[in-house]
């Protein structure tokens, strides 16, 4: 096979980066690293199974990076390095992915991992995967050898990358899950046999997890830990005391600012919001974009121009969140400034209302705004303030709680909103976390965070479409920023802030999970001090 | 005597059928469906996964297709599948019913033993300082919020002074024999066993003062006293049974209503029992989970009924000569 001028590029840099990733990382932590003990995780999240080729989520995502395998692996930035795979090249025209699997690795069970179990399971992902977006522009998965996966898609898919690590794309057993059952449902989902550090011996839904160090792991001397307990509790303030007791050892995914305040002051443990840049989780304000006032781009300007994002993140969130300002978290590789803003301003607020002909002299408004349930500091707050801060615009507006997710989530999917507020993950690439809420083709109702604003654009479109299949990380960013500032300036969500996800965790804990991913990607590295 | 066991047992057939029925109707008045909790967790579905989701659960199916599938299986035995465990619903149950009724069963009789005590002493002197004592308390006990109890409980003595585990049944870190185990649930049980007995006892305590006080006015009382018979005997063997009768017959409801009585407690010490899984599967519009508990719980609620009405019984020999 010769290699193109591209490919060769291409191939040389990923090798690189693999020779790099395997000689540092690896290399620092065995150093010190000390073997054995058992990592308590307190967690409220409670997985309905462990299979995350089928189910999403941050509860099914933590114990499935352990179990599971992926091709690829991230650290602290958004740079691939080889996981199960130790090497990968793309073609010339970028739509052909090739990538070497190690040899030697195996599932809990003992099998060989093999390409083809490789590809049957990008296969299960890429049909029952409820990001559909992820494999959609795949056209075949082949495997010319055990250790050889081709991916071919039907255009360049930058993305892909991304899409093969962290629990997104777990490497399963296919003569064990490949049994005639319906995967989505398949009850070998709750103790499945798995390829990754750790392998699952007890699930109790609600209850807890527990993994085990698998000692035939293909990384040679990892994982550490000998057992990963992940506990489940009613609520974060069990966890913290859990925490603060010695009972749990680490606490990721905390967002609760007064206990993150809190834990900040105890001398034994380490509270850090590192490992959160990968799910990229935002805060924001949705607006019904058909409702005959909001409807008008002023009026959606002067609602955003009466919010103090400053008042968000400093009182109601302890000055922990962050404010945010785009469809982006900070963290992404396609964060920008050049997006239009909304400053703090009551005055343009009410010019604007009044240009509207509401406000003063003008019409009544009155609107409501929801949120979603059992989340107190980011939406219930959040919701009461926008409540007040409206006020003195001369917006009247009613809260509106909902029992239950399913009530809100049936009332915004099905356009029975004025405003709300709501909850949104970026999971690293914008093809797979952003792109939903804002592409024409994505109103659907009936579909929870999907474009529920209802909101359209077609030049918005085309810049998120061609940015999507440009390789070309420069080009891809240009053209993402281009897409932000033209979604800012219409303004169908303002952005309030950034979920401030934390992880907690007792001084024992070394190498502690602060990869893009966090604790959704491997803990193969993290030990225990004893 | 057969006739009003089967007429009973008929009662209690129709009710259980009522029941089934009239949740599983009004489960489904609520907005959204299990598919949107599913898809939720899923953080998002296409229509494509939330169509094939409807299907697998027969959601897409007419309501009256659904509950006469539902009811066809449940006369079976089979209570479904949890469509958030993706268990089958009666092995949940089974798997939560032992630490509810180990729960249930520590606190009250924890409260039943301490709480009729404190009865009889404060009933001894109704003006002395342990009356006084027991009232105050047990207006605390009584009033106080289950979860407030629990929660100053767990920082108290989860947090501040480290003495017991704050939540589960089990350290599922360590490991150890039989024995240990046994001990383990034991210490794991103190702190939700006594938030659930406090109100428990504050309610026996107060009633059995009170019944102890209508009892000991009694003639018979005045007569056994005037016949010279032990002021031990006339309180233990005379008073005591038969004002006990009113806090059986409450503490046999109490048993029935274990469920709801449990479900505060069980969730603020992530207790896997019955009530945690209650609360989680309502949250979760696990409809079978919900339905396989209200079953569950009316069976419990008319088998401790029946137990009440045996033991009352023996209690009191009228009540079985059917005077």
């Amino acid at each position: 096979m010769t290699l193109a001028p591209a490919f060769s590029r291409r191939f040389l840099l990923a090798g690189a980066v693999a020779l790099t990733a395997l000689a540092t990382a690896p290399a620092l932590s065995a150093q010190e690293a000390q073997k054995g003990g058992t990592l308590v995780l307190a967690s409220v999240h409670k997985p309905r199974h462990l299979n995350s080729a089928v189910q999403s989520g941050v509860a099914t995502a933590v114990p499935a990076a352990q179990i599971f395998a992926t091709l690829l692996r991230y650290g602290e930035d958004f740079t691939p390095q080889p996981y199960l795979a130790e090497s990968w090249e793309f073609s010339e025209d970028s739509k052909v992915l090739t990538l070497k699997l190690r040899q030697g690795a195996t599932f809990h069970d003992g099998s060989p991992i093999t390409a083809e179990d490789v590809i049957w399971s990008l296969g299960v992902v890429k049909d029952n995967h409820p990001f559909s977006s992820m494999l959609a522009p795949v056209e075949a998965f082949e495997a010319p050898d055990p250790q050889t996966v081709v991916i071919r898609m039907k255009q360049p898919h930058p993305a892909i990358l991304l899409v093969l690590s962290a629990s997104l794309t777990p490497i399963l057993p296919k003569h064990v899950f490949d049994d005639g059952q319906d995967i989505k449902s398949n009850p070998k989902n709750n103790l499945p046999v798995g390829s990754g550090p750790f392998k699952v011996v007890a699930f109790e839904p609600g209850q807890h997890i527990i993994l085990e160090r698998y000692d035939g792991f293909f990384l040679e001397g990892k994982p550490y830990l000998d057992r990963i307990v992940i506990r489940q509790y009613q609520d974060a303030n069990s966890g913290v005391l859990a925490l603060e007791s010695g009972e749990a050892q680490m606490f990721p995914l905390l967002d609760g600012t007064r206990l993150i305040r809190r834990l900040e002051k105890s001398g034994n443990l380490t509270v850090t919001d590192k490992g959160y840049a990968g799910i990229g989780p935002l805060n924001w304000l949705a607006f019904n974009t058909k409702h005959p006032a909001l409807s008008d781009v002023r009026v959606r300007r002067a609602i955003a121009h009466a919010i103090d994002r400053d008042f968000v993140t400093k009182a109601l969130h302890s000055g922990l969140s962050k404010p945010s300002i785009e469809p982006v978290a900070q963290g992404s590789p396609f964060h920008t400034e050049d997006v239009a803003r909304y400053d703090f301003d009551l005055d343009t607020s009410k010019a604007l209302l009044a240009e509207a002909g509401y406000g003063e002299g003008g019409k009544p408004l009155e609107l409501r705004i929801d949120y979603m349930p059992d989340v107190e500091e980011q939406q219930r707050a959040v919701a009461e303030y926008v409540k007040a801060a409206l006020a003195k615009v001369g917006i009247a507006v009613t809260v509106r709680s909902s029992p239950d997710f399913p009530t809100w989530s049936q009332r915004v999917s099905s356009y029975d909103f004025d405003m709300t507020m709501d909850q949104v993950f970026n999971w690293g690439d914008p093809v797979i976390g952003v792109n939903r809420t804002y592409l024409c083709s994505n109103i659907r109702q009936g579909i929870i965070w999907s474009n529920t604003q209802q909101y359209c654009n077609e030049e918005v479109d085309k810049l998120m479409n061609a940015a999507g299949v440009e390789p070309d990380l420069a080009k891809r960013q240009q053209l993402y920023a281009q897409a932000f500032k033209q979604i800012t300036t219409d303004i169908p969500i303002h952005f309030i802030n950034e979920v401030p996800y934390h992880t907690v965790y007792s001084q024992a804990v070394q190498n502690p999970p602060v990869s893009i991913w966090g604790t959704m990607g491997p803990m193969d590295e993290v030990w225990l001090k004893q | 005597m057969f006739r009003r066991i089967l007429r009973q047992l008929l009662y209690a057939a129709a009710l259980i059928l009522a029941v089934l029925v009239l949740n599983f109707l009004l489960i489904q008045l609520a907005p959204g469906d299990p598919a949107e909790v599913i898809a939720g967790e899923m953080g998002g579905a296409s229509a494509e996964v939330m169509a094939a989701i409807r299907q697998q659960y027969g959601l897409d199916k007419p309501l009256l297709t659904q509950l006469g599938l539902y009811l066809g299986r449940a006369l079976q035995g089979d209570l479904g599948m949890s469509y958030f465990y993706n268990r089958p619903v009666v092995d949940l149950i089974l798997s939560r019913l032992g630490p509810t009724m180990l729960l249930v069963a520590t606190a009250l009789g924890f409260a039943l033993i301490v709480g009729t005590r404190l009865g009889m002493l404060a009933s001894r002197n109704p003006r002395g300082i342990a009356s006084a004592l027991v009232t105050v308390l047990s207006l605390v006990g009584y009033s106080a919020p289950v979860f407030w109890t629990g929660l100053m409980l767990v920082i108290l003595f989860g947090a501040t002074i480290p003495l017991f585990p704050i939540a589960g049944m089990i350290d599922v870190v360590k490991q150890g024999g039989l024995l240990s185990r046994v001990l383990d649930i034991a210490h794991h049980l103190v702190l939700p066993a006594l938030t659930l007995g406090l109100v428990y006892l504050a309610q026996y305590s107060r009633l059995t003062r009170a019944s102890m006080l209508e009892v000991l006015g009694a003639d018979y009382i005045r007569t056994a006293r005037a016949k010279g018979v032990s002021e031990r005997q006339v309180f233990g063997r005379h008073a005591f049974r038969n004002a006990l009768l009113p806090v059986v017959t409450v503490a046999g409801m109490q048993f029935g209503a274990i469920i709801s009585g449990a479900v505060l407690v069980e969730t603020v010490f992530s207790w896997p029992g019955l009530g945690t899984l209650a609360f989680q599967s309502i949250l979760a519009r696990d409809y079978p989970t919900v339905l396989g508990i209200l079953f569950f719980s009316t069976l419990i609620v008319i088998i401790a009924n029946l137990l009440t009405d045996f033991v009352s019984r023996l209690l009191d020999p009228r009540l079985a000569g059917g005077r």
